[in-house]
């Protein structure tokens, strides 16, 4: 099974690069999508030590789905630290599939103000998109099929599991 | 009456129209003040939407005059992303004879969403949420003397915003009991979410016949209503309402009923003042205690529209046979 601690190693390492290239780490603004992806963009925050305060995305507002759903009764407000006008964004997910959730999240963001730019970090690419969207720093590439599920568990243990449905 | 409480609810029991807090449990009335709690925060956003009920048709129909509650439905349905149709009644054909069931089904057919509707007569929402199409969701913004279950939410969720939980809560509702249909939609909530207690302050000429039966201790003298209270609620003499002489004069009032600096020390020190509006100043409330250090009356005002965002989007978003969600979209 995956091994979230190598897969946050293996992250660390691209965004070093993404650091030198595109943002400073004092300027980029990272912010984690609910539930999984801010367990993820936590531990991030804190290995890179990076001086913005950390924040939070949830989507449900801007869901895709929500007159098939209805609204989710347990939606945590976003919390979001700055204007976000001219920032370099650090969008953290756990799980990166039909990317729909970047789609939703994009929108939030930009009701917030023009970022910079916008940079998306995942633990997992397990494939299947339904949208021209692609992430910039991978912790591990996977393919699943259709039928199975990958569920990042915690917050105080990370770790990822499969689930299959029949 | 189990029949009417049940229309409010789909068969998986989830809010579809939001016409009483009577009949609803206190999973219902916490699930409200959660996902208010979430859309306090779209008021911070430059652009302060969200593209929820995109698409979405909300009628407002206002039998009875309003500012706040009116502005603030318009208001949060906008910031859902909804059309918003103000009817205004006194332009309207109702003003030529046609009936509320034929304005209903003319609304019917321009292919609306909900129905947010205010009435003189108690059991106005009702009647229309028995008579609407069933995709269609109504929502009281207050019937006669019978409720104003939005208001009560509101209220409930700035309670909340400043003390931190129901169970150990005195709370007074002050004035003209008898003619509120806030105050026994309150009534209902606070005693749905558990406080302690709940007094009603008022002249016997302002109190409904058996209020004890809402689960409330009476009082006739305020003083001794507010000692060791956590919140006082104001309430306003509706004197549009009222028949015949209920009381000698509003100087008479104020003086037994109002709320002055003195009467507020002898509750709990950090006491919240509260008031649904529009406040009579100097005849229920003084004016330096609705501009004081412990009034709240303006956050009901501004919590107003994330809980009524709350509550539509609630009734609205949930379709017939979709109960269940997927865990993610990913």
């Amino acid at each position: 099974m995956y091994d979230v601690n190598v897969l946050l190693n293996t992250m660390q390492q691209q965004l070093m690069t993404y650091f030198n290239t595109i943002a400073p780490a004092k300027e980029v603004i990272m912010i984690g999508i609910h539930t999984g992806g801010l367990w993820i963009a936590q531990h991030l925050h804190q290995k890179l030590q990076l001086p913005q305060a950390l924040g939070s995305l949830d989507i449900t507002f801007y869901r895709d789905d929500f007159t098939q759903i209805g609204l989710h009764p347990e939606v945590k407000p976003s919390q979001l630290p700055t204007d976000l006008d001219n920032k370099h964004i650090l969008l953290v997910d756990d799980v990166l599939y039909t990317g729909r959730t970047i789609r939703a999240a994009l929108n939030e963001l930009f009701d917030y103000g023009r970022p910079a730019s916008v940079t998306l970090a995942v633990l997992i690419d397990r494939g299947g998109r339904e949208l021209p969207i692609a992430a910039n720093i991978i912790g591990q590439s996977i393919h699943l099929k259709k039928n199975q599920h990958i569920k990042l568990q915690g917050p105080d243990q990370l770790r990822l599991e499969i689930l299959e449905k029949p | 009456m189990i029949a009417e409480h049940n229309l409010q609810l789909d068969p998986q029991k989830n809010l579809h129209h939001f016409l009483s807090i009577e009949g609803l449990s206190r999973k219902h009335l916490t699930s409200i003040l959660e996902a208010t709690h979430s859309f306090t925060n779209v008021a911070e956003q430059s652009v302060k939407k969200v593209p929820l009920l995109r698409g979405k048709t909300i009628v407002n129909l206002f039998f009875e005059p309003s500012t706040r509650t009116r502005n603030t439905f318009e208001l949060a349905a906008k910031r859902l992303s909804a059309d918003v149709l103000n009817i205004d009644i006194n332009t309207s054909a109702t003003s030529k004879g046609e009936s509320l069931l034929d304005m209903l089904h003319n609304l019917e057919a321009m292919h609306c969403d909900m129905f947010i509707i205010r009435h003189a007569y108690s059991g106005a929402a009702h009647f229309m949420a028995q008579h609407v199409a069933p995709h269609i969701s109504v929502i009281n913004a207050g019937d006669g003397c019978h409720e104003h279950p939005t208001q009560a939410m509101l209220d409930m969720f700035t309670i909340m915003q400043h003390k931190s939980g129901f169970a150990l809560l005195k709370v007074a509702i002050v004035g003209d009991i008898l003619h509120s249909r806030v105050a026994r939609s309150q009534i209902h909530a606070l005693n749905i979410l558990g406080v302690e207690e709940v007094r009603v302050v008022a002249p016997k000429t302002l109190l409904p016949t058996a209020v004890e039966t809402l689960g409330v201790h009476v009082y006739h003298h305020l003083d001794a209503a507010l000692q060791d209270v956590d919140v006082i609620i104001m309430l306003r003499l509706q004197h549009e309402r009222m028949q015949g002489a209920l009381l000698p004069s509003q100087g008479e009032y104020f003086k037994n009923y109002g709320l002055t600096e003195q009467r507020l020390a002898l509750a709990k020190s950090d006491a919240i003042v509260m008031h649904p509006g529009p406040i009579n100043r100097g005849v229920e409330i003084a004016s330096s205690i609705a501009d004081g250090t412990q009034s709240v009356i303006l956050q009901q005002v501004t919590y107003g529209i994330a809980t009524r965002m709350a509550i539509m989007s609630m009734t609205l978003g949930r379709m017939p046979n979709h109960s269940s969600h997927p865990s993610t979209t990913e």
